[in-house]
């Protein structure tokens, strides 16, 4: 059953204008973003919970409320990632019941960014692009070159200079083409947007923007459909550019629309960034009207360092509306945190991870989340990228020889072991 | 005083046609009046009730006027003024 038929075009969210399908991202009127537009009515009758629940358990089961021509070409195997019961972790933070979705085992990229990509790149193929493109923080960089190489497109991807070295090898492993700009990400984007024109390739977050936006509601129908399809009351969520924070929230209520779930979504959201690069939360605590950009953005966590997030406003206005709000932290809290996750749940998450948790700590030792009140954490990426933030904080192992008595006599403590 | 203020693609039909048209005006918002006065049509693109839309940044010599004094920031010969629409990215 072919779900064109369901996405109807594009819209401006600023002015509501109408556009059809096509590698547009901005309204020509005001340049505001573009958001797909579905025809709910017709999906109603198209999907039911024994439907989606009879299919492959990936991001695809939910292809009527993705923006997709026919089927998917790109990425058959992403989502279906793992809702963990944290019951460790929430003892340790004081909570009565708390999830984590684990979107640090996506495949094939390890990171919520192959939800957003495999859209992208299949619209990139229905669009007929030969070379696709982003500019990346590092996780869209991996995903773009995977799922590039996958779908045999060549891929040019822009990055910082001084990302971390794990994202730009697990780069150009794929065979893409990767480009370090000495900037920052902001610089790096205005460069691909200047490219994207000239060269007229499909960039991701550009031209494709507005389908690849729509892959990130996979991950909030896993989360509620994971959840016995209902709607958590609290869900805290890292914010680079604000597009992820958004769309799950999109999602439950297009899973209310659709008659997936029965009732409305009353969920609150709360966003989480970086101390040295935090527009978004800087909006919403200081109750600006539009985020000031952050020239320089001075963080460990460099997949939110995006100093001037293209949905801040949104985001901003989404968080205050839903009655949630917004927090930053600082990269010692950050790299506690990622620890914290890893020794109560065994969930290994990069820096955004740590950002997240150590939000969630802050708002509920604030008390703006109630400790008594089911909450959701988004772990977006993998802490294997992002190893040299944590390597001074875990200890380094002991070094014996191979011999029992050298074991007996440092697990007594008896003599202090040298260290690898 | 004469400067250039680049146009976006999506922008050059109220524009005549022209990817970068000279001005004349020594701070950005005198720059940009000039450019409206040229070329009117382009008034409504880039400004809703005199404010600048939200999603245009504007460039001097490859600087966003946010970080500098906005509309205010003073513009001398031969410099470029880019119009470039707020990105994505993320
Ligand atoms: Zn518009």
């Amino acid at each position: 059953m072919p779900a064109s038929k369901f996405a109807t075009g594009l819209q401006c969210k600023v002015c509501g204008k109408l556009y059809p399908k096509s590698p547009i991202n901005f309204c020509t009127d005001d340049f505001g973003p573009l958001e797909v537009v579905y025809d709910y009515a017709a999906i109603r009758p198209h999907v039911s919970r024994a439907i989606i629940e009879s299919r492959p358990r990936n991001m695809w089961r939910y292809r009527e409320l993705l923006p997709i021509d026919g089927a998917p070409t790109v990425g058959p195997q992403v989502g279906g990632t793992p809702l963990i019961r944290a019951d460790r972790l929430a003892e340790a933070i004081g909570v009565d019941r708390l999830w984590i979705k684990n979107d640090a085992v996506n495949f094939p990229t390890l990171s919520f960014k192959d939800r957003v990509v495999s859209v992208a790149l299949s619209k990139a193929r229905e669009f007929g692009f030969k070379t696709v493109g982003c500019a990346s923080t590092g996780n869209l960089a991996n995903s773009v070159a995977a799922n590039a190489a996958q779908a045999g497109l060549e891929a040019y991807v822009f990055v910082p200079s001084d990302l971390e070295k794990a994202k730009i090898l697990g780069t150009s492993v794929f065979g893409a083409k990767v480009v370090g700009v000495t900037g920052t990400y902001d610089e790096v984007n205005r460069l691909c947007t200047q490219v994207a024109f000239k060269y007229n390739w499909g960039f991701v977050n550009i031209n494709l923007r507005p389908f690849y936006a729509e892959g990130s509601k996979s991950m909030g129908f896993e989360i509620a459909e994971d959840l016995g399809w209902r709607f958590p009351k609290h869900v805290v969520c890292p914010m680079a550019g604000g597009s992820l924070i958004g769309k799950i929230h999109k999602s439950f209520e297009e899973l209310y629309k659709v008659g997936l779930v029965a009732e409305a979504p009353q969920t609150k959201m709360y966003g989480a960034q970086a101390a040295g690069c935090n527009p978004i939360t800087d909006c919403v605590k200081a109750n600006r009207d539009r985020h000031k950009p952050v020239r320089k953005p001075n963080t460990i966590c460099k997949s939110l360092a995006i100093g001037d997030p293209a949905d801040g406003y949104f985001s901003a206005q989404l968080i205050k509306n839903s009655g949630g709000w917004a927090e930053d932290v600082t990269d010692d809290e950050i790299v506690e945190n990622m620890l914290l996750l890893a020794r109560t749940e065994g969930v290994f998450a990069e820096t955004a991870g740590g950002v997240t948790l150590a939000v969630t700590r802050k708002l509920i030792e604030q008390g703006r989340i109630p400790r008594n009140e089911e909450i959701v954490i988004c772990v977006t990426g993998n802490g294997l990228k992002t190893q040299d933030c944590v390597a001074e904080a875990v200890d380094r192992p002991a070094l014996i020889k191979p011999a029992l008595d050298a074991f007996d006599a440092i697990y007594a403590g008896t003599r202090e072991p040298a260290l690898v | 005083m004469a400067l250039k203020v680049q146009i976006p693609t999506p922008m050059r039909e109220q524009a005549g046609g022209s990817a970068e048209v000279v001005v004349t005006g020594a701070t950005v918002k005198a720059a940009l009046d000039d450019l409206t006065r040229q070329h009117p049509a382009l008034a409504a693109k880039l400004f809703d009730n005199g404010k600048l839309r939200p999603y245009i940044n504007v460039f001097v010599n490859d600087e966003d006027i946010r970080y500098l004094d906005d509309l205010d920031t003073p513009v001398k010969d031969g410099e470029i003024v880019a119009l470039i629409p707020a990105v994505a990215g993320g």
